[in-house]
C-alpha cells in the first residue's frame, strides 16, 4: 500500500472532511466481500491470455501480476472514529522484454480483450525504449514452478475480527491514557492483505495471501505552554490480529519500559506510554557530548534501516535512484576488494525474505524467484547486496537474491529492500546486564526524528525515550538527545550484543523509493545492542 | 474518458445524486491522464502512461457517515456506490465534529489548465528527456532524471446543490547531474502548468555546471555560518513550516503557533519585519483551484504581514467552534522579496556558504520547529562577494521559525514547487557536522 493512501485514510490533516479523506485509489467493499478471494483458475485463465497476447507480439519473456489489495483502515482521536473504511484495488499488470528492453502496463479492466491489449501496449513501449537502449536486459536463469502457493501463516484474519471489538479495543486505549491525564490521544489500526497472483513465460503460477498489521498510537500531554508525546513501542508486522492478544512470554520486563516481542499489549503500552510523557515534561536536557549509547531494537531497527539496508541496495549502488533516494558509499570496489571493513567483528547482517512474522517474508517475489537469506556483513566485512534478476550477473550471481516488489498491480517491479537484521549475539546476554556495565550512557527505545544522507554517511536520530545511564543505573529520562555519526564508525563501536531471547523486529509500512515513489513494507530484527562513544547533541531551542 | 468536461462531470454528479436516499449527500469525481518516463546512467530506464477516475460518495444520516468510492461508471455501479456508501452510514458512529454540506458558492476563475501542456505524448516526453541526455553525454557526465505530466480534473456536488469544477495540468522535470569520478553532482527541479515554459535542456545545462563545480568539494569546519539559500533550498524549509498554520492544533497547544498559556500567536511579530507571504490562487505564475477539497472559495489570503502572522486557517468545524469563518491555506504560496538576483545576494556578502539544495528534511521538535537534514547536490563556498570553492555538504539543524528572524536579504522569487519563493540569505544558519556524501 502506498504511503500517501494510509496519510488519506487516517484522516493526517486535523479537519478533513471524510470525503477528502479516503483514498480514490480502490473501491470501498464490505468486509464479507474482502473475504472472498478471486477463484486460482480465473487468475490463471486471465493470465494466460496475457502471456500469450504478449508472446504473440514477440516478446522474449514476460511476466504478469493480478493483484487485489485490501486495506482496512480505522483512526480514532479521544472519544470518538474519525474514520473506518475498507478499500480494494483489483488489477492485472504485465511487464514483457522485447527488442532486449523491458515494457510495462497495467489495466484494471480485467476482460481477455482488455489484458491482450495491455499486454500489446507493453510490448509497444518495449520496443520504443529499445531505441534508447545502451545493453539489453540480461535475466539471471530462473525455473518455473509450476501452479504453487504460500501463505502468511497468520493464527487470525484481521478482515474476519469484526469493526466494533476494533474500535472498541482503540477507544479503551484511548480511555486509558485520558484517564492517566493525557490532554490528547489518537490511536490506529492498519491491516493490509495483498493477493497476488504471478504467472511467467517461464512456467511459474504462484499464488500468495500476505497479511500485515500495525496498531499504533500518540499521547500528547501539555504543561506550562509545552507539549510532550510518546508514541507506541509496537512493531507493524508480518502477522493476523493475534499481534494484539498478549501474552506474557512475549513480554520483556524488569527494565524501565516493557517490552514486546510477537505479541503485543496495547492497553499496557498505553499506559506507560501516559506515564513516560509525564517524565518527559519533566526530563532533564542532555548534556552534548560522546556516550556510550545502549539501542534497543524498538530503535535500531530504524538505524539498521537507513544505515545498513539502503546503501546494500544495488540499483542505488549502481545509480538508478540517483535522482531520488541517492546513491550509496558501499561502492562495488569495496565489494571487490572483499575487505570493507563495514563494522565490527561482531556485526553479522543479514538479508532475509522468509522470516516468520515479519514484513518483508514470501514465498516468492514479484518476479517468481523462490525467497531465501544471505548475508549482507560477515564478521564486519561487506560480502553482498541485494538484487533482483537483471542485476544478478553483475554481481557474478547465478540466480537472483529474490528482491523484486512492486507496490501495486499498476506499479513497475522493482528491486526493494528484504528484512535486513542484526544477528544476535552468542553469548548469552540481557539489556539489564548489559546497562550494568555501561559508565556514562544513553539506553533509547522507539522511533523518532531520523535524517542520513543520499550516500548513506551520515546520520541522525533520535528515540522515543532517552534515560541516561550513570555508572551502570538508569538514573532519569533525558530529553532533547539526538545522535550523530557516520554509518562506518557507528557499526565499528558496536561492541556488544545480547542474545537470541532479547531479539526483536522492528520495522516500517512506508518505505519510499523510485519515481513516481512506491511504498514497500519491511522489518529489522536486532537484540538490544551497545555502541562505545557516540557523538550526542542537544537539539533544544527556543523560539 | 478519464479528463471530462464540466458539463460532463455535472451529469454524472446529477445521476449520482438522484439516487441518494440519505440525509445529507457529498460526492466527489476526479480523474487523471499522464505519463512518465525515467532515465538512469545516461539511458532511459522505464516509461508509462496512466489514466484514472475515481467516483467518492459520502452519505450521512443525522451524524453518521459513511463513505464508499467506485472506479466503475455504468449506471448499477454508480446505484451500487450510493447504497454502499448509505450502508456504511448506518454502521457508523456518531461523529460529532460532522459538518452539514456547504451551500452554493460562487468561485473565481481558475488558471490552472493549459492546451499545450495537455497535448503531451509520451515521444513529447521522450525529446524533452533527449535533449537532457545531449547535455550530460556531451560533456562527459552522468544523468539520472524523471519527466512527468498531467492533465487532472475534480469537481465535486452536495445535496444541498453546491457544484464545483476544476481542471488543470502540470509537467514537472527533475535531474542529477553527477560526473564520472562521483566527485561532483548537480541537480535541478522545475514545475510548470505550462509547457512552454519548460526547457530542459537550460535546466540540464545548470544540472550539468553544478556537477563539475561541486568537484573536489574542501572539508570547512561545521558552525554557524551566513547562508545564501537558492529558492529551492529555501523551499524545503518553508514548506515544513507552513503545515503551522493551522488554528486547531495551535489552539490546542501542539504547534510552534501555540502561545504559551493558551491561545494562538495570530498578530504577534513571529518574524523579520521583511517577511511578507501570502498566497493566491489566481496568480498566473502559481495557479491553483479556487475552491477548497470541500468547497470552500479559496482567495488570496496574507498569511505573514512585515513579520507578523495575520492568518491561520481554519477547517469548517474548528471554525464553527471558534465563531470564524473557516479559511483554507493554500498551495499557491509566495514568499515577497525584493529585485536582487541570486548572483546579487552573493556579491553582497563577504563569507558564507551558497546552499543549492536540502535532503533528507526531518522534524526533530515540533515545539521550536526544528529541522535536522543536509545539503546536497553542490554547496559552496563564498568570499568577498564570490563562490571561492565547492565544500562537503554539511548537516544543519535549523528552525524555519528561527530562519526567517535572521533574514539579511531576500531576492527576487521565482516558481518553486507550488510557491513563488526568493533566494534568501540567512545569517546565524547552524551546521553540526560534515558529510562525506556527494
Amino acid at each position: 500500500m502506498r504511503r500517501r493512501d494510509f496519510l488519506y485514510l487516517s484522516g493526517v490533516g486535523l479537519g478533513v472532511s471524510v470525503a477528502q479523506s479516503i483514498p480514490l485509489v480502490g473501491k470501498a467493499i464490505s468486509i464479507e466481500e474482502s473475504l472472498r478471494p478471486v477463484e486460482v483458475q480465473l487468475k490463471k485463465k486471465m493470465a494466460d491470455v496475457a502471456l500469450n497476447a504478449a508472446r504473440s507480439k514477440g516478446a522474449s519473456y514476460a511476466d504478469v501480476r493480478i493483484g487485489r489489495y485490501l486495506n482496512q483502515v480505522i483512526a480514532t482521536r479521544e472519544h470518538q472514529v474519525q474514520n473506518i473504511a475498507n478499500t480494494e484495488s483489483y488489477g492485472l499488470g504485465i511487464r514483457v522484454i522485447a527488442n532486449g528492453s523491458w515494457g510495462f502496463a497495467a489495466t484494471n479492466h480485467l476482460d481477455n480483450d482488455s489484458i491482450a491489449k495491455a499486454a500489446e501496449m507493453a510490448v509497444a513501449i518495449a520496443r520504443g525504449n529499445s531505441r534508447l537502449l545502451t545493453e539489453p536486459v540480461q535475466l539471471a536463469p530462473q525455473k518455473g514452478f509450476g501452479e504453487v502457493s504460500w501463505k502468511t501463516p497468520i493464527e487470525i484474519n484481521a478482515f474476519e475480527v469484526p469493526v466494533k471489538e476494533k474500535i472498541d479495543l482503540l477507544l479503551d486505549v484511548n480511555q486509558q491514557a485520558l484517564k492517566g491525564g493525557a490532554k490528547f490521544v489518537n490511536s490506529n489500526l492498519f491491516m493490509v492483505n495483498e493477493q497476488k497472483y504471478f504467472a511467467s513465460t517461464e512456467g511459474s503460477y504462484i499464488d500468495q495471501d500476505i497479511h500485515r498489521i500495525w496498531p499504533t498510537f500518540t499521547v500528547t500531554k501539555i504543561e506550562a505552554g509545552k507539549f510532550e508525546t510518546r508514541n507506541a513501542l509496537s512493531a507493524p508486522m508480518g502477522m493476523g490480529f493475534e499481534y494484539l492478544q498478549p501474552k506474557e512470554t512475549e513480554k520483556i520486563k524488569g527494565g524501565p519500559v516493557t517490552l514486546y516481542k510477537k505479541r503485543y499489549d496495547m492497553l499496557e503500552d498505553v499506559k506507560e506510554a501516559t506515564m513516560h510523557v509525564t517524565e518527559k515534561l519533566k526530563a532533564k536536557p542532555v548534556e552534548p557530548g560522546k556516550y556510550d549509547l545502549v539501542l534497543d531494537p524498538s530503535h535500531l531497527f530504524l538505524t539498521i534501516h537507513e544505515s545498513v539496508g539502503h546503501p546494500t541496495e544495488l540499483d542505488r549502488v549502481l545509480g538508478y535512484e540517483a535522482n531520488f533516494a541517492g546513491t550509496s558509499f558501499l561502492t562495488l570496489d569495496k565489494w571487490q576488494s572483499g575487505k570493507f571493513n563495514f563494522g565490527s567483528k561482531k556485526v553479522n547482517i543479514l538479508a532475509d525474505k522468509t522470516q516468520q512474522d515479519s514484513l518483508g517474508a514470501v514465498g516468492y517475489d514479484d518476479e517468481g524467484v523462490k525467497c531465501g537469506q544471505w548475508n549482507l556483513i560477515k564478521d564486519g566485512i561487506l560480502v553482498n547486496y541485494q538484487t533482483i534478476r537483471d542485476q544478478a550477473h553483475i554481481l557474478g550471481l547465478k540466480a537472483s537474491q529474490g528482491c523484486c516488489y512492486a507496490d501495486s498491480w499498476d506499479s513497475i517491479p522493482f528491486q526493494r529492500m528484504p528484512n535486513v537484521s542484526l544477528a544476535p549475539g552468542e553469548v548469552p546476554l540481557s539489556a539489564a546486564e548489559m546497562v550494568k556495565n555501561v559508565e556514562k550512557g544513553i539506553y533509547m527505545f522507539g522511533r523518532n526524528s531520523y535524517s542520513i544522507d543520499q550516500q548513506r554517511y551520515n546520520f541522525q536520530f533520535s528515540a522515543q525515550l532517552a534515560y541516561e545511564i550513570k555508572e551502570g543505573k538508569i538514573v532519569g529520562l533525558l530529553k532533547d538527545a539526538a545522535y550523530q555519526s557516520n554509518t562506518q564508525e557507528f557499526w565499528n563501536s558496536c561492541v556488544q550484543l545480547c542474545d537470541q531471547k532479547d531479539y526483536r523486529l522492528g520495522g516500517t509500512f512506508s518505505d519510499g523509493k523510485g519515481q513516481p515513489s512506491q511504498a514497500s513494507a519491511v522489518s529489522h530484527g536486532c537484540p538490544t545492542s551497545r555502541f562505545n562513544g557516540v557523538n550526542v547533541i542537544n537539539t533544544g531551542r527556543k523560539i | 474518458m478519464a479528463i471530462l468536461s464540466k458539463e460532463e462531470a455535472q451529469a454524472i454528479l446529477k445521476k449520482v445524486l438522484s439516487y441518494s436516499k440519505a440525509d445529507a449527500c457529498e460526492i466527489s469525481l476526479s480523474g487523471s491522464d499522464g505519463g512518465n518516463i525515467r532515465y538512469a546512467r545516461n539511458a532511459v530506464s522505464t516509461a508509462g502512461q496512466i489514466s484514472t477516475m475515481d467516483l467518492a460518495v459520502s452519505s450521512t444520516f443525522g451524524k453518521k457517515t459513511g463513505t464508499a468510492t467506485i472506479n466503475e461508471f455504468d449506471d448499477a455501479s454508480l446505484q451500487k456506490v450510493v447504497k454502499r456508501s448509505e450502508e456504511l452510514a448506518m454502521l457508523a458512529p456518531e461523529n460529532p465534529e460532522y459538518m452539514p454540506p456547504l451551500e452554493p458558492q460562487t468561485y473565481q476563475e481558475s488558471k490552472t489548465y493549459n492546451e499545450k501542456t495537455a497535448a503531451i505524448t509520451p515521444d513529447t516526453r521522450a525529446e524533452m528527456v533527449a535533449k537532457s541526455l545531449s547535455v550530460s553525454k556531451s560533456a562527459s557526465l552522468e544523468a539520472a532524471g524523471f519527466l512527468e505530466n498531467s492533465t487532472r480534473f475534480r469537481s465535486i456536488m452536495n445535496s444541498k446543490g453546491l457544484f464545483a469544477y476544476n481542471k488543470g495540468t502540470n509537467v514537472s522535470f527533475s535531474v542529477t547531474v553527477r560526473n564520472q569520478q562521483g566527485t561532483g553532482s548537480g541537480y535541478i527541479e522545475q514545475d510548470f502548468n505550462d509547457l512552454d515554459k519548460m526547457d530542459t535542456l537550460a535546466l540540464s545545462k545548470i544540472a550539468a555546471s553544478k556537477a563539475n563545480g561541486s568537484a573536489g568539494a574542501k572539508a570547512i569546519e561545521p558552525g554557524k555560518y551566513t547562508v545564501i539559500l537558492e529558492p529551492l533550498a529555501a523551499s524545503d524549509m518553508l514548506g515544513n513550516m507552513f503545515r503551522g498554520f493551522d488554528a486547531r492544533s495551535a489552539d490546542e497547544g501542539r504547534s510552534f503557533m501555540s502561545k504559551k498559556g493558551g491561545g494562538t500567536r495570530l498578530g504577534e511579530q513571529l518574524f523579520s519585519e521583511n517577511v511578507n507571504i501570502y498566497s493566491d490562487p489566481t496568480n498566473a505564475d502559481v495557479p491553483s483551484a479556487t475552491w477548497s477539497g470541500d468547497g470552500i472559495p479559496v482567495k488570496r489570503t496574507q498569511w505573514v504581514e512585515k513579520g507578523v502572522i495575520k492568518n491561520l486557517s481554519y477547517s469548517r468545524y474548528w471554525a464553527s467552534q471558534k465563531g470564524v469563518q473557516p479559511l483554507p491555506f493554500n498551495s499557491s504560496i509566495v514568499l515577497e522579496g525584493g529585485n536582487q538576483s541570486l548572483e546579487d545576494l552573493i556579491k553582497s556578502t563577504e563569507k558564507g556558504i551558497l546552499v543549492t539544495r536540502f535532503w533528507y528534511i526531518r522534524f526533530v521538535d515540533p515545539q521550536t520547529l526544528l529541522l535536522t537534514g543536509l545539503t546536497r547536490d553542490g554547496t559552496f563556498y563564498i568570499e568577498n562577494g564570490e563562490i571561492k570553492f565547492p565544500v562537503k555538504n554539511f548537516r544543519f539543524n535549523e528552525s524555519p521559525v528561527i530562519m526567517l528572524n535572521n533574514v539579511e536579504a531576500l531576492g527576487k522569487p521565482v516558481r518553486t514547487g507550488s510557491g513563488m519563493i526568493p533566494p534568501m540569505k540567512i545569517r546565524d544558519f547552524t551546521f553540526t557536522s560534515l558529510s562525506d556524501a556527494v
